[in-house]
């Protein structure tokens, strides 16, 4: 009995797979396709104050009611989404880039070098993600360009220890020394044969990582260190919202879900590709 | 046998203590920006930014200053606030006390909401319950945590009558009670990770030959499960608890922020938003110190679960 199971569960997960995969790229499209015609498909200026109407409940002017002062929310809510997308998919290239180039160097070789960068990995692993990332956002000043370099300097930690690992059990394979064998110099053994073997585990986490960031991003705008307002940003807009929790509970809650649907679509290509990346 | 696995545990954290040190320290003040110019505004006269500077010993080089910073933390000085012009260490002592019971009330909260929900999967492994069960880490990762803080004041304290919106009560039956929210904030946060480890630890050990041996002597499911089955699988899960303790912490920062509880996060929030260097500084280094000490403290809750992890 459990030889039948075990037989039919892998293809089972896999039609599974590709299911969360379509999903969620589905979803993800359909945002992104909204944020980028944002300028033409939403009614109002996500900056235009209009005092006659703050607070306004949902209608058909305002689909999803106005804010405090009187600006759209629907508006916003896809002005947001452009920013924030943007800053999460934009912010996680460097530490990517760098945190696999490093682990890849530290695994490789060994020694020294290695021993340099798990002790930087385990120091800054050691601190709370967001005492590192509201520390490091403080003393660069609040606005979006010190998110990008925060995000740099902390995310890469979790990209060199997977790729680290990954290389170390590579560099005993057979295609590793015969590489050896062949003379090819270490960037080449590195880049050209290792990289590519070991680069799906890096590139799914990325895919929970964008949903870190941006979850990130969000709450340094909740607290005034990230997007300076008025800009529309989903953190702020939560933020704003929190004074009108007994009337106007949507305010907070709708920017909130935007979050979440944007997270669980960037889960679930991630939990696609593992599988898709890696045909057993 | 313990107490040398304690000790060398301990020695362990010496060299990444002082790491720790070197990185807050640095993080603050080899960053460009002018903490005299952030503090006193960009029109402040020369003179008054002079004073300023050797008040706070900015002046001096930045190797000086880091070895005065460093012979300060031997001797429990963290530096002064320039809000307030206390020490830290007297802005921080009052504060340790929601932060850790937050932390004890979120923990246990996690494992409440994460045994049934992975004992379910993992029993139904691949059919609808597990399937339901493993979307929930997906949709959590993008829980913002302030966010979830806000939907339960929302939707719960502001309809229920018993709890409060936020604050920390004065005597002990009220400070729990104004706890499990937050608590349960936390918890939903680090629930996504907890969940999924012990969902698929659980699987692993229900297929090892004990499990295949107790029920062959003719122990009953229940009995299987929770003494043979979830002892073992815990211990994994423990281990995922301090690896993303520095996630948990985190999310502590922000939750007391959000319902206003007088810890240690909210304090380092409100240092930033003041321009606080040395609240700031101070505090980094404290929650860098408070992870690391829980680590500790996992290890050996896990050590005495599971005697093998000594001799590793």
């Amino acid at each position: 009995m459990t030889a039948v199971s075990r037989s039919a569960s892998p293809k089972a997960a896999r039609g599974r797979r590709s299911f969360s995969l379509m999903i969620g790229a589905g979803l993800l499209g359909v945002i992104v396709v909204l944020a980028i015609l944002a300028p033409w498909i939403t009614p109002h200026d996500p900056l235009a104050h209009n005092l006659e109407s703050i607070l306004a409940p949902p209608s058909s002017d305002y689909l999803l009611g106005t804010d405090h002062l009187g600006r759209d929310v629907w508006t916003r809510l896809l002005y947001a989404a452009r920013l924030d997308l943007l800053i999460g998919v934009g912010a996680v290239i460097t530490p990517f880039v760098t945190g696999t180039l490093l682990g890849a160097v530290a695994g490789y070789y060994g020694g020294r070098i290695d021993l340099a960068v798990s002790a930087a990995t385990d120091m800054l692993f050691a601190f709370p993600y967001y005492v590192l990332i509201i520390a490091l956002v403080f003393s660069l000043g609040p606005g979006i360009p010190s998110i990008f370099i925060a995000m740099a300097i902390v995310a890469w930690v979790s990209y060199a220890r997977i790729v680290r690992g990954e290389v170390l059990s590579a560099r005993g394979q057979q295609y590793v020394m015969a590489a050896k064998t062949l003379g090819y110099s270490d960037l080449r053994i590195i880049v050209r044969h290792i990289l590519p073997n070991v680069i799906t585990q890096p590139v799914t986490y990325a895919m929970s990582d964008i949903v870190v960031i941006i979850v990130g991003v969000v709450t340094l705008s909740y607290l005034g260190l990230g997007v300076p307002p008025p800009t529309p940003d989903w953190g702020s807009m939560i933020a704003s919202g929190q004074s009108y929790l007994t009337t106007q509970w949507q305010l907070s809650t709708i920017p909130g879900i935007a979050v979440v649907i944007v997270g669980l679509s960037f889960s679930l290509i991630g939990d696609g590709l593992t599988h898709r990346l890696r045909p057993e | 046998m313990a107490l040398r696995y304690f000790l060398r545990r301990l020695l362990r954290m010496i060299p990444v203590i002082l790491g720790m040190t070197i990185i807050v320290f640095f993080m603050i003040h080899l960053v460009p920006g002018d903490p005299a110019r952030t503090l006193l505004g960009p029109r402040a006269p020369a003179a008054a930014i002079e004073a300023f500077n050797l008040r706070w010993g900015f002046d001096r080089p930045l190797h000086e200053q880091f070895l005065s910073f460093l012979g300060g933390l031997f001797q429990g000085d963290l530096g002064t606030s320039m809000s307030y012009n206390v020490p830290t260490t007297e802005l921080v002592s009052g504060r340790f006390t929601p932060t850790l019971l937050l932390l004890g009330i979120s923990a246990l909260f996690a494992m409440i909401i994460s045994l049934p929900l992975a004992v379910v999967a993992a029993l139904r492994e691949e059919r609808t319950p597990d399937h339901v069960v493993r979307v929930i880490p997906m949709v959590g990762l993008g829980l913002p945590a302030f966010w979830v803080g806000i939907l339960l004041l929302t939707f719960v304290a502001l309809r229920v009558d018993w709890l409060p919106v936020g604050g920390y009560g004065a005597t002990w039956p009220d400070r729990l009670i104004a706890m499990i929210l937050p608590g349960l904030t936390v918890a939903i946060g680090i629930a996504p990770f907890t969940i999924r480890s012990l969902r698929s630890s659980l699987i692993e050990v229900m297929e090892a030959d004990y499990i295949a041996t107790a029920r062959a002597k003719g122990l009953g499911g229940v009995r299987v499960l929770w003494a043979h089955g979830l002892r073992n699988a815990v211990i994994p899960t423990v281990t995922v608890l301090g690896v993303n303790l520095g996630w948990l912490v985190g999310n502590t920062l922000i939750v007391e922020k959000v319902f206003a509880l007088p810890g240690l996060g909210a304090l380092m929030i409100d240092a930033v938003l003041e321009r606080d260097f040395a609240v700031v500084q101070g505090m980094a280094l404290i929650f860098g110190l408070l992870v690391v000490l829980v680590n500790l403290l996992a290890d050996v809750v896990r050590a005495s679960l599971d005697p093998r992890v000594q001799l590793s």
